[in-house]
């Protein structure tokens, strides 16, 4: 992109007209509509399935368009540079998501369940509310809410299943990069290897994780409600776990790119947002095995 | 390369808008989504109004007349939601989509289709707010910051406002992702970031801080809409959680929200006050990190919304310092805007008008602000009508007059056309003298005692609320000549010359354009001197 094309690389590509925002936005709506008629019980669980497809189509038409695009070469580095900062602060903006329930696991356990145990200045909440709770982490509160009926419930030790997914992430962190020097250097083979290699790690993550649920929900007595640990875990886990899914999907996507010859070593924008939004759902685990499993 | 422009439609080559409605629904054009941005956020503005007129009418004297408390409650809630979220906030977007580019000498947005996106999300998000009016229950009725565990007892609207929020979040959240790789990406080359216009530098910092606090409302309101139907327990005690949990998150974006409201509006008053004064914005850069200084201190101010929560005194005062502190930066750009003024040769066109109405008005609020920020005085006036005259000071006269400040400002610019200046004058005074009617009223209410968010009231608070709603009637009615203005200019008048202002002399480069500009931009980087 030299100066060769001067002209038309200095001119920045405006698309002129697109359907697929509006599209998307009708595809976000359908998919709340859905989600609020199921939660109201206005229409059994079906109500959503018009929603997730629209979504899944959403993606591949939309995509579709700026993939066409770009091997058209029609993106300037300008265009380029703009795709980068933009996932650099979408990425931005969901570490803030989960910083908000980093946040209430640190409220929650620094200060709301001492206080409730009578700590401090709070001690009338143990004198005249709760007069047997010490409130210990972990816990599922004063009322012990949980599904056992006695309301014990166990907790997940780090040492098992989550220190084998962490090896497995950091891994798949350490494949990627591997792939993307690969791909910097033009080993095409290694490329492909290396990146598979990612997306088997991601899913493998993500059976193992759902094997840990299976075993929480029906052998620890451990859910989504059983207090505010079980709050904490499944809500930081759980999306946790969601964007791990996407993200595989996503280097699946990536890989069949690089299948059909897509990426130069020069130009790879799909390739290195997909692979920073890994590393990020990386760190993200990182602090969930300290603070949720471990500490 | 001409492989490309064979096979692929020569979009960019495009001068001309498609016609008929695809222009709407498929814009990619920033123009074009930053009218409909101003459109959509007028027509909220009328519809936020129409909820305040109820809520002043029923408390025209003291007793219940028009609407029971439940729906002036559904009232009192709607109308705060409708206001920030799709009058004041869509309006500054709509702003930045028209004047961003062409103030830093760009062809368009960096991202042109996800500026439809957070765009078109809107209408979709404000149908289901708003539609909550309609389900068995009405609409949420506990305030807008949506505290647990009143909220949680909500009917059929409590997963409709979610999700109304959560798209709301998402097109905010793209709205800044797009103002901020616009102006990293897209400036002319020469124009470095301070030799920035100002309106551009506050977006810039507004966008940081929606992107930072956005997904933390989200990730508040998930976890309600967990408690609710999930059975989690992050805001029940009994579980081991906390509904001060909520508050605490919710006002960690909710503080940064308010300075997103107003970040912007300084940034168009530094751009007006200079122009009609004939001289160079007093201290411009010391204005950059004023700006940078506020947003930075949004952050860590969150607690004084919630004095009374019971919180350790050491973080009741930790929240008392941070939050006058911010009055320090403030005062640096009141300073600066003052010091500008000061023998400048002044002509008084209606921006002009709103921006020096700005100027005081903005001023109360932000001394009331001081006086709520301090822990005892605020355990007097929490929860009362001076909070109320507080923040509607800062927000009415602020932000809305900023707003109207800049319509009238680059109105000319935009469609060509001079409005009626006598008609903007007339409804510069009307608006500034009602909206003090409306208004001042309301700290003697609240340092009396009347509490806020209630369709009744004792006796002894009637004259004063009577002054007030006779304000918020006049206010009403006085924004109808804002909308005559409006379409009337965008209809015909007489033509607008490029720099629209005469002997003003505006600087910016979106003055070298003609009025209106051509459809893109700047097709060729403009030459920054």
């Amino acid at each position: 992109m030299a100066q060769a094309h001067a002209t038309e690389a200095d001119k920045y590509y405006i698309p002129h007209g697109s359907p697929w925002p509006i599209y998307g936005s009708v595809t976000l709506f359908t998919l709340m509509l859905g989600a609020i008629a199921t939660l109201n019980n206005w229409l059994p669980a079906w109500s959503l399935l018009p929603g997730f497809v629209m979504l899944a189509l959403l993606f591949v038409f939309w995509f579709n368009t700026v993939i066409g695009e770009n091997q058209h070469g029609i993106y300037n580095l300008a265009v380029d540079r703009s795709f980068r900062l933009g996932m650099m602060w979408f990425i931005f903006s969901e570490v803030m998501f989960f910083a908000a329930f980093f946040g209430a696991l640190f409220y929650a356990r620094e200060l709301a369940v001492p206080w409730l145990g009578g700590e401090g200045v709070k001690i009338f909440s143990k004198l005249l509310l709760w007069k047997h709770y010490d409130g210990a982490w972990p816990t599922n509160g004063p009322g012990h809410v949980g599904p056992r009926a006695d309301g014990s419930f166990e907790t997940v030790p780090a040492l098992g299943l989550p220190a084998i997914n962490t090896a497995i992430l950091l891994s798949s962190s350490i494949t990627v990069t591997i792939a993307h020097h690969a791909l910097i250097t033009g080993h095409r083979t290694r490329l492909k290897i290396f990146l598979a290699a990612t997306f088997l790690l991601g899913f493998t993550f993500v059976a193992l994780q759902a094997m840990e649920y299976h075993e929480a929900y029906t052998e620890l007595g451990l859910q989504l409600g059983t207090g505010i640990y079980g709050s904490t875990f499944f809500m930081l886990t759980g999306f946790h776990g969601m964007h791990v899914t996407v993200g595989a999907i996503m280097l699946t996507v990536i890989w069949f790119r690089v299948l059909n010859g897509h990426f130069t070593p020069q130009r790879h924008f799909g390739f290195e947002a997909v692979s920073w939004y890994w590393h990020f759902v990386d760190v993200v685990w990182l602090g969930l095995f300290i603070f949720v499993y471990w500490l | 390369m001409a492989q490309a422009t064979d096979t692929l439609p020569h979009d960019d080559h495009h001068d001309q808008p498609d016609t008929g409605i695809k222009r709407w629904l498929f814009a990619t054009n920033h123009k074009d989504i930053g009218t409909m941005y101003l459109v959509f956020s007028l027509i909220m503005f009328f519809v936020g109004g129409a909820m305040a007129m109820v809520i002043r009418a029923e408390l025209f004297k003291p007793g219940l007349q028009l609407v029971d408390p439940m729906f002036f409650n559904q009232m009192t809630t709607l109308h705060a939601l409708v206001m920030i979220f799709g009058a004041v906030m869509p309006a500054f977007v709509g702003l930045a989509n028209w004047m961003i580019p062409l103030q830093i000498g760009a062809p368009d947005m960096a991202l042109p289709r996800m500026n439809n996106f957070s765009f078109w999300i809107l209408p979709f998000a404000f149908t289901l707010l708003l539609s909550t009016l309609l389900v068995p229950g009405g609409a949420p009725a506990g305030g807008w910051t949506l505290y647990p565990p009143l909220v949680l007892q909500g009917g059929d609207y409590f997963p409709m406002v979610i999700f109304a929020i959560h798209l709301m979040g998402i097109s905010s959240i793209m709205g800044a992702i797009n103002v901020i790789v616009t102006i990293m990406n897209m400036r002319a080359p020469g124009m470095d970031l301070l030799r920035m216009p100002l309106f551009c530098w506050s977006w810039l910092i507004t966008a940081y801080l929606l992107i930072a606090v956005m997904p933390v409302l989200a990730g508040a309101v998930t976890m309600l809409l967990t408690d609710h139907f999930f059975k989690t327990s992050f805001f029940n005690a009994a579980g081991g959680g906390d509904p001060v949990m909520f508050e605490h998150i919710f006002w960690f974006f909710g503080h940064p929200e308010v300075y997103i409201m107003i970040l912007p509006a300084f940034g168009i008053i530094s751009e007006i006050l200079p122009t009609f004064s004939r001289k160079p914005l007093f201290g411009a850069v010391s204005m950059v990190y004023a700006t940078a200084s506020i947003a930075f201190l949004s952050f860590i101010v969150w607690g004084h919304h919630m004095f009374v929560d019971g919180m350790p005194l050491a973080a009741q005062m930790f929240f008392m310092m941070s939050t006058m502190l911010i009055a320090v930066p403030t005062g640096v750009k009141v300073f600066n805007w003052t010091a500008t003024m000061w023998r400048g040769s002044l002509s008084f066109e209606p921006p002009m008008l709103f921006a020096i109405a700005f100027l005081f008005m903005f001023s109360i609020g932000g001394f009331s602000g001081v006086m709520l920020a301090l822990v005892p005085a605020d355990f007097q006036y929490q929860n009362t009508y001076f909070v109320v005259a507080h923040f509607h000071y800062v927000l009415v006269p602020g932000a809305i007059f900023a707003i109207m400040a800049a319509v009238y400002y680059w109105l000319p610019k935009w469609t060509g056309h001079m409005y009626n200046l006598t008609l903007a004058k007339t409804h510069f005074w009307l608006s500034t003298i009602f909206v003090n009617v409306l208004f001042f009223p309301q700290h003697f209410l609240g340092l009396a005692g009347m509490p806020r968010r209630v369709p009744d009231y004792a006796v002894q608070f009637s004259d004063w609320n009577m002054v007030s709603s006779i304000g918020a009637f006049g206010f009403g009615l006085s924004q109808v000549l804002f909308a005559i203005v409006v379409i009337q200019c965008i209809r015909g008048g007489q033509k607008a010359s490029s720099v629209v202002w005469g002997d003003a002399l505006p600087t910016g480069l979106e003055w070298t354009l003609s009025s209106p500009p051509p459809y893109h931009s700047f097709i060729t980087a403009p030459e920054i001197k």
